[in-house]
């Protein structure tokens, strides 16, 4: 028993690793995607001052645009400006926007509710979508069924995420008025824009899972299973699933960020307020901090959700933790 | 002495692989008898159609197998022709079966004791509850140390044996009266073999369960089966008790995989003493080529971590071969890899030809991989499968720049002829090739480069044992024609006696005996050397008695 409860230690112990190793890489991460969004943006070519004021610098006198340059810190070097908003941005500070001089946070804040709904919904339809298509296309005993399933998933990911949304609202807001075609307002308004968004994740999702699951159910571990006389759906279940769930479940991960570039287009397209409606203004009226502050953001949700992902891993597959850290040392030395 | 009517009845099976080029017969009328309570042996090579007869019994044949004649009856149910659910009642509960390779037939996600559950609860011979607690008995049973706590375990926490353990704790788990077992031990270490088969031997006639045992090894089954039956290219060509086959076999094909066992004839001499008796022995010079003293390694940074080598010290001289003999995590390999510089020693240090190439960095590292070539165990993972063999064979002279275009084509060709493969295999690729040709195309690329050590890593392992027999003819015949000196390691001692000088044990990391080939294999000293001898199956001059007289 003293063996066991030492091997118990070592798996905790090697847990709490793997997890303060994860922690610091995403920490990592956020700060590079900082000063990287920080210096390009702030040193691209651009009359800030235009920006700024909403319009044409010229009828402005040298004291206005001085004053301005002085208010906004435009005065001061790039290298100060950058460590001076680093640090407000430690304390929640990420500065106002040109256009609207509100706060960055307040902005993405009010505008976040929404586009997180129509992407948690649009997520779940993935999932579900992506793993009923695998296994079905897995379980079809037609040959002909297969390959018309597996078939599905390189289509949608083809397919334009506008040309689609527009599909969308012609057929059931227009032809069958079923789901609104545009707006905010009530539940229904979101299934549209969820599917939308979430298609091409499905697709993805769909792929590596039916990729995964006919490679598990070949794997010979299956076979054991089958001679123990497990039905198919036991073998589908039980043993393929959770093993081919692990790659599946990194896309999950990385899928994240389609969702929020996808809100972009999907939230122009059916008129939505929202985190992607916001951005595509900042962008065309060059509103710098807003950019900033969404991409910080996004990189945000981006890190904290592979993190997630890096945490459910060893629930997943019990090997993980020993094999992470060779895995490092492997890239290393390459 | 049998019962009148056999538990499995296998007439005239014909078994075809479909491929998009040819019709492959895999097995060509197949038929044969098992009685309750006995023991059948099917020997053969890989391609002789033992495995697919296996898996025809199980229903677990490949996509590309199609079944084109015969029927398998268990019991009255005719296995092949039966809805797949009746087959399933069967399957798990009165058929056992335990596969080849312990090391990819268990669910890497599950725990080991609901992996060895799921068989009775899909039976319905017990509930969610009760199954965990019969599994831990079935693994006790199968002979697993702590079964409680190994039952919450994953199988990469247990090593190949106790993998191997949980398969057979999953066949037997619900009381089969027959078990199949294809291969059950290949993939272990041979002390570790032993101790298997002798367990599912002693399991099976516990349970009074009949056991169809597919091996290529004829002295294992000349040691465990009752019967055996002789595979050759999916025909039996040969059937009878272990005496009468091994005593009197009738078939070419069984005299000739006689004759390669290693273990069952060392009369005429080694490939080694073969192969020097027709070159002068030249005098051993007085330096060893390779010498390595002390050599330690530990993975992993604590103080208590186990140590893989454990002050090993050992000589090569040149023209001569070394063995290392050990079992799986005996450190031999990692003392391989520590010679071929691939991984730095904890301590200790490595003189090749009186330079300390311990330390070696960069260039002349490089220069000395011109020295010191490596042969490895599976010759189906290291040929690169995008390469032609001519190719690979040239490989090692481009990357140290030793070689033209040219010349490296005319050396590639020089090559193929020295390990006797056919020109024309130069512009085959690997897969074109069987087991045993592509090791043949590992040999002549390690010696492209003309080195004066090679280490042979389980060399022959992944091969049959004709095969294998050709290659350790080779290796000996090469050795005596270049002078080449071998680091050989193996876990099989029948395999090292036929090409070795010297031999080293290692156990748990320590060299724990080592002296001429003759001195280990005559007057072992140590318990484990004993131990490992003992594990070599006894072949034709001594029956086994034992199981004969269970049977009077």
């Amino acid at each position: 028993m003293a063996h066991a409860r030492r091997e118990r230690a070592t798996s905790a112990n090697s847990y709490g690793r793997y997890v303060a190793g994860r922690v610091a890489q995403a920490v990592l991460v956020v700060f590079a995607a900082y000063t990287a969004s920080y210096l390009i943006l702030w040193s691209l070519p651009g009359d800030i001052i235009a920006n700024i004021t909403g319009g044409d610098a010229t009828d402005l006198t040298a004291a206005q645009i001085a004053q301005i340059r002085h208010q906004w810190g435009l005065d001061l070097p790039l290298i100060t400006r950058y460590f001076d908003s680093l640090g407000h941005a430690f304390t929640g500070d990420f500065g106002r926007s040109f256009t609207s001089s509100r706060p960055v946070t307040a902005l993405i804040a009010e505008a976040l509710p929404a586009t997180l709904q129509i992407a948690t919904l649009g997520f779940l339809f993935a999932v579900v979508a992506g793993s009923t298509v695998a296994i079905l296309a897995t379980r079809a005993r037609s040959r002909w069924l297969s390959n018309l399933l597996l078939g599905l998933p390189p289509l949608a990911v083809a397919i334009p995420a506008f040309w689609l949304g527009l599909l969308l609202i012609q057929v059931f807001s227009f032809t069958f008025h079923l789901f609104p075609a545009t707006g905010n307002f009530g539940p229904q308004s979101l299934v549209l824009p969820a599917i939308t968004l979430g298609i091409p994740t499905s697709a993805m999702i769909a792929q590596l899972l039916a990729q995964g699951l006919a490679k598990a159910l070949d794997e010979p571990y299956s076979d054991t299973a089958r001679a123990k006389g497990a039905s198919p759906s036991r073998v589908q279940f039980r043993h393929a699933l959770r093993n081919a769930a692990i790659p599946a479940l990194t896309v999950s991960g990385l899928v994240v960020g389609t969702l929020l570039s996808g809100s972009v287009v999907t939230e122009t397209v059916f008129s939505r307020i929202g985190l992607g409606r916001l951005t595509a203004e900042a962008v065309s009226a060059q509103d710098l901090p807003v950019v900033q502050g969404v991409v910080v953001f996004a990189a945000v949700t981006f890190v904290v959700v592979n993190l997630l992902v890096d945490l459910i891993y060893p629930a997943l597959d019990p090997r993980i933790i020993t094999v992470a850290p060779q895995r490092r040392l492997v890239l290393k030395g390459a | 002495m049998t019962q009148p009517t056999p538990l499995l009845s296998v007439r005239d099976v014909r078994i075809d692989y479909a491929s998009s080029r040819t019709t492959v017969h895999a097995v060509r009328g197949v038929g044969f008898d098992i009685y309750p309570g006995e023991t059948v042996a099917v020997v053969g090579e890989s391609g002789s159609g033992k495995s697919t007869t296996a898996a025809a019994l199980v229903r677990l044949l490949p996509r590309a197998a199609t079944v084109t004649a015969g029927s398998i009856t268990f019991d009255g149910t005719d296995i092949l022709a039966a809805r797949e659910a009746s087959v399933r009642r069967l399957l798990g509960r009165r058929i056992g079966y335990i596969p080849q390779d312990p090391t990819v037939y268990l669910n890497p996600v599950m725990r080991i004791g609901d992996q060895v559950a799921e068989v009775l609860v899909i039976h319905k011979l017990a509930d969610r509850k009760t199954a965990l607690i019969s599994a831990i008995e079935a693994l006790a049973n199968a002979g697993i140390d702590h079964p409680e706590v190994r039952a919450r375990q994953y199988p990469h926490e247990l090593s190949g044996g106790q993998k191997q353990r949980v398969l057979i704790a999953i066949a037997l788990a619900a009381r089969p009266a027959l078990v199949v077992a294809d291969e059950p031990t290949s993939a272990l270490d041979v002390t570790v073999q032993r101790h298997i088969l002798d367990h599912i031997g002693t399991l099976t006639r516990e349970l009074g369960a009949a056991v169809l045992l597919i091996t290529h090894d004829l002295g294992v089954a000349a040691d465990r089966a009752d019967r055996i039956l002789v595979l050759s290219q999916g025909e039996v060509v040969e059937h009878g008790t272990p005496d009468e086959i091994l005593g009197n076999p009738q078939h070419p094909y069984t005299r000739s995989l006689i004759a390669a066992a290693p273990s069952l004839h060392t009369a005429g001499g080694t490939f080694l003493t073969r192969a020097r008796q027709d070159v002068s022995a030249d005098a051993l010079s007085p330096t060893p080529l390779l010498e390595a003293r002390d050599l330690a390694k530990t993975f992993g940074r604590t103080d208590d971590a186990p140590r893989a080598v454990d002050g090993v010290s050992l000589s090569i001289a040149r023209g001569r071969t070394l063995s290392l003999v050990g079992e799986s995590g005996s450190g031999k390999t990692t003392t391989a890899r520590i010679i071929l510089r691939l991984v730095d020693p904890t301590s200790g240090t490595v003189v090749f030809d009186g330079e300390d190439i311990t330390q070696l960095r960069g260039e002349r590292l490089r220069q000395l991989r011109r020295r010191i070539q490596v042969v490895y165990q599976n010759p189906f993972a290291s040929l690169d499968p995008r390469l032609s063999v001519g190719d690979i064979i040239a490989e090692p002279l481009r990357s140290l720049k030793l070689a033209g275009r040219g010349e490296r084509r005319a050396r590639a060709a020089e090559l193929v002829d020295l390990v006797a493969l056919p020109a024309s295999a130069l512009a085959r690729k690997p897969r074109e090739l069987s087991g045993g040709q592509r090791q043949r195309v590992a040999i002549a690329r390690a010696l492209s480069v003309s080195p004066e050590l090679v280490v042979l890593d389980e060399p022959v392992s992944a091969l049959d044992v004709r095969v294998q027999s050709q290659i350790l003819s080779l290796l000996a015949g090469l050795q005596a024609e270049l002078g080449v000196a071998y680091l050989f390691i193996s876990h099989d001692l029948a395999v090292v006696r036929q090409v070795s000088d010297e031999v080293g044990v290692l156990y748990h990391g320590r060299l724990v005996e080592s002296g001429s080939t003759d001195a280990i294999f005559d007057t072992p000293q140590h318990e484990y050397t004993r131990e490992l001898l003992a594990a070599i199956p006894r072949g034709p001059r001594e029956p086994a008695i034992t199981r004969g007289e269970q049977h009077s």
